[in-house]
This record gives C-alpha cells, sequence and structure tokens, in this order.
C-alpha cells in the first residue's frame, strides 16, 4: 500500500460573524481524517469556531500570468469609487 | 438598492414561538441573538428565523435584479459618454448585490430555481419602488439620490444583522453603494443648476420619486407586526418609522442645498424633537403597488421573464459545451 495521501484546504472561521479564511492544507486519507488532522494542526490555540475542508483538486485558482487581463480592466473606472463624484462641503451625510 | 420585508397583508404574522419540542435549543438561541452573537448556516434555528429569513433576503434580492429595469431604461440615452459608462457601472452593480444576496438565501436551504419561479410566477415580493416608471433623465438622478439614499440608510444596521451571511453580504453591498447616491446627487446637482427647463426636470422628478422614497421603508411601525419579533432576533435593528425619520432629516437639507423643494406643506423642523415633521403617507397607494397593480409592474415582470427565456438558449449551450469538455478530457 504506496498511495499518497490526497491533499486538502483548511479555512478557520475566527468567530461567528467572519468568513472562512484559508489557513493551510493538510494531507489526509479521506475527508474526516483531514478535518481531524486540520483541528489539530491549525487550531490548538483557539483559532477559530468552524472549520471548512475542501479537496486541493477541487480548488479552481486564476493563473497570475492572467492577471493583467482578469484584473487591470477595473483600473481606469475610478467612477465605480465615491469619491470620485464632488460634492460641496455644505451638503452632509452623503 | 432595498427592500424591507413585505408581507401580503392577509398573511398570518410569523409565530413568535419555535416549536414546542424546543424549548432548549431556543432558549439558547435566543440569548446568543439577544447578546449580538451571529447565527452562522450550520446553527440551530427556529423555523420562524429561517423562514422570515429567506422571505426577507430573497425580496432583497429580487430588489436589486428587479431595480436594473427602471435604470437599464435610460442606459442609451444618458447625456454623455461620462454619464452612460456611471449609469453602466451602477446597474451592473446591482445585478452583482442580487447575486451576493440570493447566495446568502442559498445558505438557509433554498435554491435559486425556486427563489427565480417565485418571482418569476408573481408570489414573491419585491420592493414597491421599482414599479414605478423612469420618464426622464432626472429620474434616474433622483434614484441615485433618494432610492440609493434609502437603501443606504435601512443597510448600514443590516451590516450587523444577526446572520452572518446576511451581514457579511451587506458589507460587500454597503462599501459599493455609496457611490450610488453620490452620482444620483450630482445628477441632480447638476441639472438644478442648469436652465430653467432642468431645473424644473429635477424638481418634478424629486416631486414624483420623495413619497415613493419615504415609503421604501415599509409600513408604520404600529401596523408592522413582524418588527418587535424581528427587532427581538436582530434580523432588523431599527424600526420602519426610525429610519424613515432619519432618511427625511438628512436629505431634506440635502435638497435645499440645491434649490429644490420637498414636495410637503406639512413638511417642517420640529425643535422640539430634533427632527422634521412629515405629511401624512397615502399607505393606500402602497399596498395598491405591493399587490401589484399598475402597468408598470406587469411591465417589470413581463421583462424578467423575457430575460430569462431569452437567456435559454446560452444556458443550454454552457451545458452543452461543459459535457463536451468532460468527455473530451476523460478522453485525454
Amino acid at each position: 500500500m504506496n498511495k499518497v495521501w490526497p491533499l486538502w484546504e483548511v479555512f478557520i472561521r475566527a468567530k461567528n460573524g467572519l468568513s472562512h479564511r484559508h489557513a493551510g492544507s493538510v494531507h489526509a486519507a479521506d475527508a474526516k481524517m483531514a478535518l481531524e488532522a486540520a483541528r489539530d494542526t491549525y487550531t490548538r490555540r483557539m483559532e477559530g469556531v468552524s472549520l471548512w475542508i475542501v479537496p486541493s483538486a477541487a480548488i479552481v485558482a486564476s493563473d497570475p500570468g492572467d492577471a493583467a487581463e482578469l484584473f487591470e480592466p477595473a483600473a481606469d473606472k475610478v467612477y465605480r469609487h465615491p469619491t470620485f463624484y464632488v460634492i460641496p462641503d455644505n451638503v452632509k451625510n452623503i | 438598492m432595498y427592500t424591507t420585508e413585505l408581507k401580503d397583508k392577509n398573511q398570518k404574522s410569523v409565530t413568535p414561538v419555535a416549536a414546542p419540542e424546543d424549548p432548549e435549543r431556543l432558549a439558547a438561541f435566543e440569548a446568543r441573538v439577544a447578546a449580538d452573537d451571529f447565527i452562522e448556516p450550520k446553527d440551530w434555528m427556529p423555523d420562524a428565523y429561517r423562514k422570515t429569513l429567506v422571505r426577507q433576503i430573497s425580496q432583497h434580492a429580487h430588489s436589486e435584479i428587479v431595480g436594473m429595469l427602471p435604470e437599464g431604461n435610460w442606459i442609451t440615452r444618458a447625456p454623455s459618454l461620462r454619464r452612460k459608462a456611471v449609469l453602466l457601472a451602477k446597474v451592473q452593480d446591482e445585478g452583482g448585490h442580487g447575486l451576493y444576496l440570493y447566495s446568502a438565501a442559498e445558505t438557509l436551504g433554498t435554491s435559486r430555481e425556486e427563489m427565480i419561479e417565485a418571482l418569476h410566477s408573481g408570489r414573491a415580493k419585491y420592493s414597491t419602488i421599482f414599479n414605478y416608471p423612469t420618464l426622464t433623465w432626472a429620474d434616474i438622478g433622483a434614484i441615485g439620490w433618494l432610492v440609493d439614499g434609502a437603501a443606504i440608510m435601512n443597510q448600514v444596521p443590516l451590516q450587523r444583522t444577526s446572520y452572518g451571511p446576511y451581514a457579511r453580504a451587506m458589507v460587500r453591498v454597503c462599501k459599493e453603494e455609496s457611490f450610488h447616491q453620490r452620482q444620483g446627487y450630482e445628477i441632480m446637482m447638476a441639472l438644478a443648476a442648469g436652465t430653467g427647463a432642468q431645473k424644473r426636470m429635477a424638481q418634478d422628478a424629486l416631486n414624483r420619486w420623495w413619497w415613493p422614497s419615504i415609503m421604501m421603508f415599509g409600513p408604520p411601525d404600529e401596523n408592522s407586526p413582524n418588527t418587535a419579533q424581528s427587532i427581538r432576533w436582530r434580523i432588523k435593528r431599527e424600526t420602519n418609522d426610525e429610519l424613515r425619520q432619519k432618511f427625511i432629516d438628512v436629505t431634506v437639507p440635502q435638497a435645499e442645498a440645491i434649490g429644490l423643494t420637498i414636495p410637503d406643506e406639512a413638511l417642517k423642523w420640529n425643535a422640539e424633537r430634533g427632527s422634521y415633521d412629515y405629511g401624512a403617507i397615502d399607505w393606500d397607494e402602497f399596498y395598491a403597488v405591493v399587490r401589484g397593480e399598475g402597468a408598470t409592474a406587469k411591465e417589470r415582470m413581463q421583462a424578467r421573464v423575457k430575460a430569462w427565456e431569452d437567456g435559454k438558449w446560452v444556458r443550454d449551450a454552457a451545458a452543452a459545451h461543459a459535457a463536451k469538455r468532460q468527455v473530451r478530457e476523460a478522453a485525454e
């Protein structure tokens, strides 16, 4: 038996109200053991109240080489920000 | 954009007590929300809490989606390239807000298909404000300034609503919403400082949008049977009337600053209360619009259903393409 355990990504919710954030990954033979391993590896100091375990192979990541075409189009759309609009100082609460 | 939670008048109000089988869980739940803790999807929650949230979040989502229609109506007729780019960006944001909210509702166990079907069949409600027509360019200014202004007033406290996914969606929405109001006010400012005809157009838009905007906060507190329960569960954090008053108090000076007049003869500063007194609201009109009476309501749903049906070939093509790619990848 020489099967490599699959990789799992670990997400922790620090407290209710916050979203789960990526913490790292673990190798484990199945989902249940991955959850146990993540608990032991990443939450020994009260780091969170909830864990998500996701098979690493299930994550679809963008190619950093595509960053320009994906994200640069937002750069010249300054009108998406409130400060683009000049409101006189005497007008409040807007 | 925002909708306050609406119910049909003849619908019974939410039973304040959950199923009797869970008194301990209910007590623990009540204690958690009372302590301002957030409830997350896998936490136990009373059925009525879940149902109220599904209704409120899905209505909110529908409002964002339907809200694209009155403004989309002016994209091709915006008076300059700058205004067009801005309006396009705003309508795009509204679509995005609808998607954040549908996702938040899905965490409660409802599906996207069910929600869309409920909207298209007329079972689900959306904010009454979108059942008014956008007749002139100034209406785009009035919507940004007043409708989005009212929405912000409603949504800011919802960032602390007790259901985590809804609260987080609201944080994103609020961050994006501020430009919506400012671009609308800027349109009104430009028109109010323009020719006589432009100023009249701005005033006419304010006249038509003012009352519907203050109705967006929903029925008065004494006529809003679910408010107490929703506040106890921290779903809502302020009552309809409190939010309406806040909105009026900040908006009146903004109208004065650009020389426009709020169309309410009873509007008067009350120094004792530190707030504006305002005239009686025509709630019969509100309920007629809630029931979807009027030509614009029908037009809105026809436009939604048509968009859904016209998009069918795209959904089919995407599914066929995915299936083909899967076969190809399996063969490799």
